[in-house]
């Protein structure tokens, strides 16, 4: 069974996100734009996770993400880990890991901030990394989960 | 703090905010002086402000420099679509300083980013007016004689009041006692209760205004405005209870002075108008040294 199931799953190079909490995948193949990509994906989601009730996986072949990207799955998914498949193998492995400062990548929930109405990109300190906390740099305002969004 | 942009209050450090209430005296005693000279100010008010523009226009002027700008958007190129970014930067190469009003928040934060010279915070939204914030420190001090372990009311919105959040940040380097008074709908918001908790600073909070102004060195009274309701009928309820009448004046202490950024509606009764504790329209007159004080320490002049 083991071996079939390895089969069906297992991708020769590329990416596998793991721990991404079940709520959250669709954010997450939202924020990366897998939806628009013509690599091989599979993904599975509510799955049984010791960690933190279901999680959910997305395997991605022939894909190395950056760093960039990295912090925006940090931003919806903080628990995913990236293994990075060479030929079968895990060759890294990385936790995400939410950045003090978040630049060009989320958006401020106020709608009269500059950032909303001028050409710019964003800025915001990171005040609280569990319950997810965003100062802008301009207006000053809390950005937090709730009102996230991701570019 | 020579070339420094003035954006938020917390740019300006205890030594500095003194500075500039030691600077604002000495342009009292001796308004006219030629600073500036030679120099020219953009004054950008993207969103009209009567009062904010004339206090810096008449320190603009005092101080012999020149004025180019605009004192409305539709009268400037961002109605034609142009970026603030292409505003700054063309503004930027024809002055030596800019004072900017802005409807946006963070729009001042930005031009500070893009300009080649300082850029003086006019009012950027809901979110910084510095200028209001140092002139209440000068009319705190000039009344007072220093800044030190006064006992400060707030009262009226204290909860989208952005002068009272700014004073309550830059009184905090002066050791005060606050007094919040407000409905329980507009208190002071909880992120400034916890800085107030994390440098030890003594704050009391009520929602009666009556007999408690014994105590107060400073009154800072502000406006309930009608949009932050949305119960109309709350709204009335709330902008007659807290009102300043001159007989609530009478147990207090001689040294006591009430403060209010203006325009008032009907939350300071024109009975204390006469009484020698009203300050708000000394307190108007004050902002003009203050921003003399500002420009000229900013460009290095004094
Ligand atoms: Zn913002």
């Amino acid at each position: 069974m083991m071996k079939k199931e390895l089969k069906v799953n297992a991708i020769k190079n590329g990416t596998v996100i793991d721990h991404i909490a079940a709520k959250n995948l669709f954010k997450v193949i939202s924020i990366l734009k897998l939806h628009k990509i013509s690599n091989q994906i599979t993904f599975g989601n509510n799955l049984e996770s010791h960690k933190h009730g279901n999680k959910a996986i997305i395997k991605i072949s022939d894909l190395l993400f950056e760093k960039n990207e990295i912090d925006k799955i940090a931003l919806v998914a903080p628990n995913a880990v990236l293994n990075v498949i060479k030929n079968y193998e895990v060759v890294e492995k990385k936790k995400v890991n939410i950045p003090d400062e978040v630049i060009g990548i989320a958006k401020c929930f106020n709608p009269n901030c500059i950032t909303n109405n001028e050409s710019m990109q964003t800025r915001f300190s990171v005040l609280d990394k569990q319950k997810l906390a965003l100062k802008c740099h301009y207006c000053e305002k809390i950005t937090d989960e709730e009102h996230l969004y991701v570019f | 703090m020579k070339n420094k942009s003035l954006v938020s209050i917390s740019d300006f450090s205890k030594d500095e905010i003194l500075r500039i209430v030691e600077l604002a005296a000495d342009f009292e005693a001796n308004p006219n002086q030629d600073l500036l000279a030679g120099k020219i100010v953009g004054s950008l008010f993207f969103e009209p402000s009567t009062r904010t523009r004339l206090s810096f226009e008449t320190a603009i002027q005092r101080l012999g420099g020149r004025i180019i700008g605009f004192s409305d958007a539709s009268s400037s190129s961002a109605t034609k679509g142009e970026s603030l970014k292409d505003t700054i930067k063309m503004v930027s190469n024809y002055s030596d300083l800019i004072v900017m009003r802005h409807h946006r928040e963070g729009a001042a934060r930005y031009a500070s980013e893009q300009s080649s010279v300082p850029i003086i915070n006019a009012g950027d939204g809901a979110n910084q007016h510095p200028t209001q914030t140092l002139l209440d420190l000068y009319s705190i001090y000039k009344t007072q004689g220093t800044l030190e372990n006064l006992n400060v009311f707030m009262v009226g919105d204290l909860k989208y009041g952005r002068t009272v959040h700014s004073l309550l940040m830059a009184m905090s380097h002066f050791n005060p006692t606050f007094n919040f008074i407000s409905p329980n709908s507009l208190k002071m918001p909880t992120e400034y209760k916890m800085f107030l908790d994390s440098k030890n600073i003594k704050y009391y909070e009520h929602t009666e205004f009556t007999d408690i102004l014994e105590a107060a060195d400073i009154l800072y009274m502000t406006r309930v405005q009608r949009e932050r309701f949305s119960d109309h009928l709350e709204y009335e309820k709330v902008k007659n209870v807290y009102v300043l009448r001159n007989s609530m004046l009478n147990n207090t202490k001689n040294n006591l002075r009430i403060l209010h950024p203006l325009p008032r509606v009907n939350e300071i009764h024109t009975d204390v108008d006469d009484n020698p504790k009203a300050y708000y329209f000394e307190q108007a007159k004050n902002g003009v040294f203050a921003r003399m004080a500002i420009m000229a320490s900013i460009l290095g002049l004094k």
